[in-house]
């Protein structure tokens, strides 16, 4: 024990420790793993309650059935807005300010997203599926309802960022930490939308 | 270094600001110091223990001396019971161990220990308390509405807690789950604080495995709270969905899966266990080297031991599920398991064990709050492996056996691990040192009641005593001399236990009216927050005089040294 403990390794003057991630891109990857805690949790109680279908039956056979294809119209509208994003991202990362174009095009697509998501809910109202119409009903509303809850959110933030940006106030930090929100509400959805509509 | 400049023109404008905004405590209120909001938590926990304590006391008084009136509440009805006993849980957990251990010694000790002005997010910070303090009030709120508190126990399971035509508390049981559910939002707020300030706001220096051990216990306790909560606040979403809508994701006559619920939340609740023991083990290790004088025995073995109780933690949820219904070859992967979790614990004990072995021990009040705390929590752990068996758990699955196990491990986390941490940083938070006498006193008079009351509720529990029953001479086989005086020895060492921490009123009442300031560094210890003011100024050092670090925080002892201590920020 001795021998150890009087051997304390020489350290020159510390230095100021460099950051391996900014401050606001490390609280919202921790905040997105939440996320994802969350949205884990809402699939597990769709797969179960989905394997206890009476007969194995699902969608139940009285509930009208989700509109697969006409939401890949919505998907493909949220996966461009990701992307048109992606590649605003990646200039201004670059030092190139005059993303302002892409910026407000990634904002309307996704805008776009919700709103068609809300046309094709008050088409499923019209036809009988609500909340409590079955458990089918109320999995679809408060899965899908709290995607489209943080696809607001993320917007709102995208409408922020673009704000300051033609402000000429936006940091690198700040459109990296609000890109990171919305790469997650977009790549989150796939995962939903083929298990939920399909 | 370019923060602390930040910081402190941040602190100056809000200052100028309190001049003309809010005035006196109001200022407090709306403070982003790290210190404030640790001060907020400590208090508004203490307050919910009182609570927390005062509903223990009533039905205590119940199971003693059935239908009698208890002073201070009257009769206790059945519904009120099972109100109280479902609320002292929640509260104990949820508004006393968890704001205590880790909120309010997290935003007090981390940027302290790390050598950091304040936490990285210092308005997230504030915005965590104040969710905190209106889940509070909604928690409160959920005892007074009508129809009464929740009453379905702290695991709220469904149907019970779904359907008010069975929990007749419509208000109160919506209350209690929007109160828990804002509670939690107020967890992640200051766990993704607490990462971020370890990982980004370190002192020039201070590498991986300089951080004091308690400080990665918070940060690994965050990181299991807020990879566990997902899940439940899910399931929290649909349970209100489901008092409130109807919608029956918990109810089999809708195609709901009652057992849905016990999944989703103990995928959180086991986790949770964890994320309260381990900032207080935290809190034993740097107390332990600090009267034992002593190095830390395998400081980087301890890192990687809760690393590993944290990554077992996520799968040994299914023991509390045992007798619900499970797949009996679940049943036995999660006996395994669980069986697993309790080598690494033991592993911290022996750690603990092997670092006091040869050390020169002072026996003060924090020292001995620390080693009681191995030596209870020690009970605690023992009586699980006989609940984590399948086969034993059948048996004494919602039996008193399982209650005395758990506040075996609740109690020493929540009670001894705060008044450990308590006594031993009170001068560096108060700038005052508690009595000695006093504190002694005020540790036995806990230590010795609190065995008395639970190992007459191990005994009543292998008797087939059952949890949850409001008045045990109803059933004549649980009515017996030898059962009722166990149960009235339990409440009278209750009682003395009570009364016992009016000692720790007075000790802090007496030592706030004293005159003598403590120093800097009251107990030669070697981590960072002793090298500052006590109690430490807005900023935490002077901005040109922040810390930068040399060496780990264990360096006691070291040969050759004059001093039996060795300050992390001493160059030579």
């Amino acid at each position: 024990m001795s021998a150890r403990a009087t051997i304390i390794p020489f350290r020159p003057r510390p230095q100021k420790p460099r950051k391996l991630i900014s401050n606001g891109v490390l609280g919202m990857i921790l905040f997105v793993f939440v996320e994802i805690m969350l949205f884990a949790g809402f699939i597990s109680a769709f797969v179960i309650i989905k394997s206890r279908a009476i007969g194995s039956v699902w969608p139940p056979p009285n509930q009208p059935r989700l509109p697969f294809e006409q939401t890949a119209v919505n998907t493909s509208a949220l996966l461009a807005s990701g992307i048109v994003l992606f590649i605003a991202h990646r200039l201004f990362q670059r030092g190139n300010k005059s993303v302002g174009a892409l910026l407000a095009l990634a904002t309307l697509l996704g805008g776009a997203f919700v709103a068609l998501q809300g046309v094709e809910w008050l088409a499923l109202i019209q036809e009988g599926l609500t909340i409590t119409s079955s458990t089918y009903g109320a999995l679809f509303y408060t899965i899908i309802g709290a995607h489209a809850l943080h696809a607001v959110a993320a917007i709102a933030a995208l409408a922020w960022a673009f704000v300051r940006l033609t402000g000429d106030r936006l940091t690198k930090e700040a459109l990296s930490t609000v890109a990171l929100f919305w790469y997650f509400v977009v790549l989150v959805w796939p995962f939903l939308y083929f298990q939920v509509y399909l | 270094m370019v923060e602390p400049a930040v910081d402190l023109t941040h602190g100056h404008a809000h200052d100028d600001h309190a001049d003309h905004g809010p005035q006196g405590w109001l200022k407090y209120l709306w403070s982003t110091d790290h210190k404030v909001i640790a001060m907020q938590y400590l208090f508004t926990g203490i307050f919910m223990a009182l609570i927390g304590g005062f509903m223990a006391y009533v039905f205590r008084m119940q199971l003693a001396f059935p239908g009698m009136p208890v002073p201070g509440f009257g009769i206790v009805s059945p519904g009120e019971y099972n109100a109280l006993v479902t609320n002292h849980g929640t509260i104990m957990i949820f508004w006393v161990a968890m704001p205590v251990l880790l909120a309010a010694f997290g935003n007090f000790l981390i940027p302290l220990m790390v050598g950091a002005d304040d936490m990285v997010f210092p308005k997230i910070n504030r915005l965590s308390f104040q969710v905190f303090f209106v889940s509070t009030i909604v928690i409160l709120a959920s005892l007074v509405v009508e129809g009464g508190g929740f009453a379905g126990a702290w695991t709220a399971y469904p149907p019970l807690s779904a359907d008010s035509t069975y929990n007749l508390t419509p208000l109160g049981s919506t209350l209690w789950v929007i109160g828990v559910g804002l509670e939690f939002v107020a967890f992640l707020l200051g766990g993704i604080n607490f990462i971020t300030t370890l990982m980004n706001s370190r002192a020039p220096g201070m590498r991986a495995f300089d951080v004091p051990i308690v400080v990665w216990m918070i940060v690994v306790a965050s990181i299991l709270f807020m990879l566990s909560v997902g899940p439940l606040l899910a399931g929290a979403i649909m349970l209100i969905f489901d008092q409130t809508i109807g919608t029956g994701f918990y109810n089999p006559a809708t195609g709901g899966d009652p057992i849905l619920w016990q999944h989703l939340f103990w995928f959180f609740g086991h986790p949770e266990v964890y994320v309260v023991l381990l900032p207080a083990m935290g809190v034993v290790i740097e107390i332990i080297t600090t009267f034992a004088r002593k190095k830390l025995f395998a400081y980087r073995t301890v890192i990687f031991t809760i690393v590993a109780t944290g990554v077992l933690s996520f799968f040994v949820w299914a023991h509390h599920q045992f007798i619900a219904g499970i797949d009996p070859r679940m049943a036995n992967i999660f006996t395994v398991t669980t069986l697993l979790i309790s080598v690494p614990i033991a592993e911290l004990c022996f750690i603990y064990i092997a670092t006091l072995y040869g050390g020169s021990i002072t026996l003060s009040t924090p020292m001995l709050w620390a080693l009681a705390f191995v030596a209870e929590f020690l009970i605690g752990g023992v009586t699980g492996i006989f609940l984590g068996a399948a086969g034993a758990d059948i048996y004494f699955h919602d039996t008193y056996f399982v209650l005395a196990h758990f506040h075996y491990t609740f109690f020493p986390i929540a009670i001894i691990g705060t008044f450990a941490a308590l006594t031993y940083w009170f001068p560096k938070m108060f700038g005052k040192l508690l009595d000695e006498r006093l504190g002694k006193w005020h540790f036995w008079l806990t230590i010795i009641p609190f065995n008395m009351i639970f190992i007459p509720l191990f005994v009543l529990g292998m008797g087939g005593q059952h949890r949850r029953i409001y008045n045990y001479t109803h059933f004549p086989e649980l009515a017996g001399d030898g059962f009722q005086s166990m149960r009235i020895i339990a409440t009278l060492s209750l009682l003395v236990m009570l009364g016992a921490q009016f000692i720790f009123l007075y000790n802090c009442i007496k030592t706030a009216r004293s005159k003598k300031k403590a120093p800097r560094n009251p107990w030669k210890a070697n981590s960072l927050e002793w090298t500052t003011e006590s109690p430490p100024p807005h900023g935490n050092w002077h901005p040109d005089r922040m810390p930068v670090v040399y060496r780990g925080p264990y360096e006691y002892s070291v040969p050759g040294r004059e001093d039996d201590y060795w300050p992390q920020n001493e160059p030579k």
